[in-house]
Order: C-alpha cells, then sequence, then structure tokens
C-alpha cells in the first residue's frame, strides 16, 4: 500500500512484524510465557517466538477452538498463554470457547489476531476479519488493542502482558506507515492526539489513523483543521477524550477498517450521545463483505479511503454548521 | 475408604442432590445421579484435592465438562469440606447465590466454569500440557457427558492428548446413552465409541460406571499405558438410584416433587439398610 505517502509518512514494518518481534523480545523476559498458534505462525509472525523458544510454543493445528480451549487450561495451571490464529478464524471459529474459557472465568489470556480487516488483499472475504473487534468488545472484561504502526504495536505487545485479564490484539498483514516514532509514548486506554484541530476530530484506529492524517492534510488545504485521534485501545474506550472532542470541535467522524456494525464507531458514539451529543458520522465498512484485490483499490471500493473521509467530512460539517 | 464406605456415600450423595433440586426447584437430576459414583470415587478414593492443597498447582486436577450435572458436584465439594452443606439449601440456582445452574470457579473446590458442552476437554488438555511443561506430577481428571460427543471441538482436543501424550490425562465418558431429546444414538450415533476413541490414541477401558469397587480398582491403575492419555469409558444408568427416574429420558431436568422425594428418600434409605447402616 501507499498510505502515507503523499504526507511524508515513513513507511514500517507490518503491526504483525513488530508484534512477533516484541513477543520474541518478551519470552526471553518471561520464562511463564508460552504461545499456542493454529498452524499459521508463519503468518501471526509467533514464528520469532517459536524459533527462540520451541519448547513453549505449540502449533496445535488447525483447530481454533481447541486452540483457545487449550490456551483456557494453561492459563488455569498459571501460565501466561497467548493464542494466536488469523483474527476471522481466531474470533468466529472459537468465539464460544473464548466466551466460556476466558472471558467469563477472567482468565489472564491474549489473544492475537492478524490479517484483520480488508488490508490482506488478495486472498478475500473468507480470511477477512471485519467482525473481530464487535465480537471481542462484546465479551465482558476483555480489554481490545489496534495498534497504528509498528511502534504502537510494540507498545500494545508489552502493555498486553503488564495487564493481567484477557486481551485481544489485532494486527495487520501489510506495511504500515508510521505514525510515531520510537519515542512516542502509550498509555493503555488513552487515545493519543496525533494531529491537533478544532473544526471537527477523527477518532481512528489500526491503519485508519494514517488515513486519517491524510485526509486531515487534504482537509486543511480547504482551511479545515481536523484534530486526529489514535484510539488504540477500542475497550476499555478513552471517554475524556471523547467528550473533550465533541465539547472542542463539535462534531466527529470515526474511521475503522471494520464493519460499521458494533466497531469503533459505535463505541464512540455511546459516549457521544450520552455525553456530549454533536453530529457524527461514520467511514467503515457498510454491512457488506469485500472482495479479493490489490489493498488500495479495495480501501477506495468500500469507502475507507482519505477521499472518503474528506467527502464525509464536509457533509458532516454542514450539520455541525446547521446545529 | 472401603467399599461399603463408598456404597454409603453414592447413597447419600444421591439423597442430597435429589433434596438441593426440589428446594432449589431446578437441577439436571438424572444426569447428576447417573455419575455420582464416579465422583464419589475420584474424590474420596483417587484424586489429591483437598481444601487445604487446591490453592497449589501440583495437585490433582479436576475439569467437569458436563456442566449441566453442577449438583453431583456440589454435593461431593460440601462433603469434601469445601463450604458447609447448608450453604446447598441457602440458595441453590437462586438470585445471589454462588451455587448457580452451572460450574463457576467463584464456588471453592471448582476450577474451571463449564457449561457450553464440548469446552471440558480442550481446557484439560491444556492444564496436562502445563504440567508436562512445568515438571509437576499432577493428573487431570475430566468428566464428559456421552451427548456432548457431538462437539467436535472433543474430538479436536482428542487429538491433542495424545499428540502431546499426555499420560496424566484421565478422560472418563459417563456413557448414560441419554441425551436431552433421546438416546445418543438416536440422535446422532456415537457407537462403535470404544473403537473411535481407541483410533483416536487413547488407551481405553470400560467399567460399569455405578460400580465404586469396579471404578476403583480401574481409576487406581492410570495411566493406563504410558505415553497415552487414559480413557474410561463408564457405562452408566441415568437416574441410577431412584426406580422411577432410572433410564427415563424425561428426568434430564426435571425437579421432583414433594411425593416424588419421599418415595426416592424412601428407596435410598432402604438401599442404605440393606447395606447393614443403622
Amino acid at each position: 500500500m501507499e498510505l502515507g505517502k503523499s504526507i511524508g509518512l515513513e513507511m514500517g514494518v507490518a503491526t504483525r512484524d513488530a508484534f512477533g518481534k516484541t513477543l520474541e523480545e518478551m519470552g526471553a523476559e518471561i520464562e511463564n510465557i508460552v504461545v499456542v498458534d493454529g498452524d499459521v505462525h508463519d503468518s501471526t509472525r509467533t514464528r520469532f517466538f517459536k524459533n527462540a523458544f520451541p519448547e513453549r510454543f505449540f502449533n496445535v493445528g488447525i483447530a481454533e477452538s481447541n486452540l483457545v480451549g487449550i490456551a483456557s487450561g494453561l492459563a488455569a495451571s498459571g501460565k501466561q498463554p497467548l493464542a494466536a490464529s488469523f483474527a476471522a478464524f481466531l474470533l468466529c471459529n472459537a468465539y464460544d470457547q473464548i466466551r466460556m474459557g476466558i472471558a467469563y472465568p477472567r482468565l489472564d489470556v491474549k489473544l492475537v489476531g492478524s490479517h484483520s480487516g480488508i488490508s490482506l488483499g488478495q486472498d478475500g472475504p473468507s480470511q477477512m476479519a471485519i467482525e473481530d473487534l464487535a465480537l471481542a468488545a462484546s465479551l465482558p472484561y476483555f480489554t481490545v488493542l489496534v495498534p497504528a504502526d509498528e511502534h504502537a504495536a510494540v507498545w500494545a505487545t508489552r502493555a498486553m502482558f503488564d495487564h493481567h485479564g484477557p486481551v485481544y490484539l489485532r494486527t495487520g498483514r501489510p506495511d504500515a506507515p508510521q505514525v510515531y516514532n520510537v519515542d512516542s509514548t502509550f498509555q493503555l486506554g488513552k487515545a493519543n492526539v496525533v494531529r491537533e484541530g478544532n473544526d471537527l476530530t477523527i477518532v481512528a484506529c489500526g491503519l485508519m489513523v494514517a488515513i486519517a492524517l491524510e485526509a486531515a492534510h487534504t482537509l486543511s488545504q480547504q482551511g479545515i483543521e481536523a484534530r486526529v485521534l489514535d484510539m488504540h485501545t477500542v475497550k476499555p474506550i478513552d471517554h475524556a477524550a471523547i467528550e473533550k472532542a465533541a465539547l472542542e470541535t463539535g462534531a466527529i467522524l470515526t474511521a475503522e477498517e471494520h464493519s460499521i456494525v458494533g466497531g469503533l464507531g459505535a463505541a464512540v458514539a455511546q459516549i457521544v450521545t450520552a455525553k456530549q451529543p454533536v453530529p457524527m458520522t461514520y467511514v467503515a465498512i457498510m454491512d457488506e463483505y469485500a472482495e479479493s484485490g490489490d489493498p488500495d483499490d479495495l480501501f477506495d471500493k468500500y469507502g475507507i479511503s482519505a477521499k472518503h473521509i474528506v467527502q464525509k467530512t464536509t457533509e458532516l460539517l454542514d450539520r455541525k454548521q446547521a446545529s | 475408604m472401603n467399599t461399603n464406605e463408598l456404597l454409603l456415600k453414592s447413597i447419600e450423595y444421591r439423597k442430597t442432590i435429589l433434596e438441593i433440586i426440589h428446594h432449589g426447584g431446578a437441577g439436571h437430576t438424572a444426569g447428576s445421579l447417573s455419575c455420582v459414583d464416579i465422583l464419589n470415587v475420584l474424590y474420596n478414593k483417587i484424586m489429591d484435592i483437598t481444601p487445604e492443597n487446591f490453592d497449589s498447582v501440583n495437585r490433582d486436577h479436576y475439569i467437569q465438562s458436563k456442566g449441566h450435572s453442577v449438583e453431583v458436584l456440589y454435593t461431593v465439594l460440601a462433603d469434601q469440606g469445601f463450604y458447609p452443606q447448608d450453604d446447598l439449601f441457602k440458595g441453590l440456582n437462586q438470585n445471589h447465590s454462588k451455587f448457580i445452574g452451572h460450574p463457576t470457579r467463584k464456588v471453592p473446590g471448582i476450577e474451571h466454569n463449564t457449561g457450553a458442552l464440548g469446552h471440558g476437554l480442550s481446557v484439560s488438555v491444556g492444564l496436562a500440557l502445563a504440567g508436562k511443561l512445568n515438571g509437576h506430577t499432577y493428573r487431570v481428571f475430566t468428566l464428559l457427558g456421552d451427548g456432548e460427543l457431538a462437539e467436535g471441538s472433543s474430538w479436536e482436543a482428542s487429538m491433542s492428548a495424545a499428540h502431546y501424550k499426555l499420560d496424566n490425562l484421565i478422560v472418563i465418558i459417563d456413557r448414560n446413552t441419554l441425551q436431552i431429546t433421546g438416546r445418543t444414538e438416536e440422535v446422532n450415533g456415537l457407537e462403535p465409541l470404544a473403537d473411535k476413541f481407541t483410533a483416536f490414541g487413547y488407551a481405553v477401558r470400560q467399567v460399569d460406571g455405578n460400580n465404586v469397587e469396579a471404578l476403583s480398582n480401574l481409576l487406581s491403575q492410570v495411566p493406563f499405558e504410558q505415553g497415552k492419555p487414559s480413557l474410561v469409558l463408564a457405562n452408566t444408568v441415568k437416574g441410577k438410584g431412584v426406580s422411577y427416574m432410572e433410564d427415563q429420558m424425561v428426568w434430564h431436568h426435571k425437579v421432583p416433587s414433594d411425593e416424588q422425594l419421599v418415595i426416592a428418600l424412601k428407596e435410598l434409605d432402604t438401599a442404605k439398610l440393606e447395606l447393614g447402616d443403622v
């Protein structure tokens, strides 16, 4: 993907790569970590951990329900298991096991779903998780993390082990432009303001943060200054940042590489409507499955490119004006 | 505990199960009665699980995958001293009670939340795997219903159990041949079940699952083979011990009336007298 190039963002590695490398580092630091994968460790990048700590790595085969059940048992015995697969298979195939074996007993299991959203491109909708945030966030006690770039992914991987309790970390397949640098700071549950502005706020997560910055650049040329919030912790969501954004900018657009139903937009809207009602609009996948193709083309076709953010902003600001 | 003491325990457990279900107004009656002898032998003779050692990792573990038969588990754990038996009469299945309709870790002595079927075996594989990884000597016992074997995850977990050579895992099937809507063989046939488990890599043994002596003898021999998970096909009678409940599908989730309870308790007291307990 060519994301971020137009505004000078340097391309970084994929969030799955940064996750995999950091997991390997953490394996050396925390002996209690064990990793189970559903025969896709080359893709999820748990292979780095596998190669470094083969005795603490279990490839249980193509069996996500069993994968999660085993992780649950490992956690019950006091280990710190991380279970990884494609986001689509991990969340959808094993949802009952995640609910019963992790969420309900509130066990300390980390789930990592790679190849999320539609940016995996060519392999098509059967492999694309556009429901995973809704599924994960609806589970009580779960923390849901969506890193925007490699720096955020390094932080998120460390943060989830610092946090005691169930976590879902969403990673992506393609290289991601660097929104952050090595000195950037993060805090679980606290959104990062990656661009200041007072005309509207774009709340984004994952790859959409870079796309939001591209859109904000275009808007700026039209005299519209957008604040961009990176909501890397989709749950528990940062109430204060959203309320502040609504109060100070008077309009909110959410942007996510996920279904419009039950994801970031829905979570933000719950807070805005309850605390600080302002006009809102949503850039997301509109309740349909995508297709195979080049990720840039898919983002364009399914309405989640910078162009769409700009278009929807115009309509949003009209409503802001009228309100 | 000798055989006579175990037999008496089973009768006492059956009485308590019926009383708490009657008192609480809900429960899985017949499935609890079918596996009571299995839990009796496990907790009183085989497993090293006590209120004192429960917080230690290197003790035996018990996962009841057929979570709906929670009343037998509550009854046996009370007898083991995890909480007073009176607690079971204060709010089984009621609001504000921790003794809810399926097992949760909030109840002392219960290791894992179960109740959605087909989960317990994968969890047990995880526990057994951790035992091997940590060099612990504990065993993991898990009880599955026969009806839940229709859940594919049980077979996924079976493949893993054999693959990782988990001879610290003992799977017990409460083979009462009935599930909620009918005979297992009519709903979704399981046979030849022993052959299936053998083919999946278990060391398989069959036993009369309502015979405490036979259960004691068999379960004392685990693992049946080094390097293989053990599987006990325990042939049981659903509703065992109460004549009008035995092998009757209707008692899967039925609560005895006042009159039915009196008859059942009387039958069990008679059985007790026949054992020579006065």
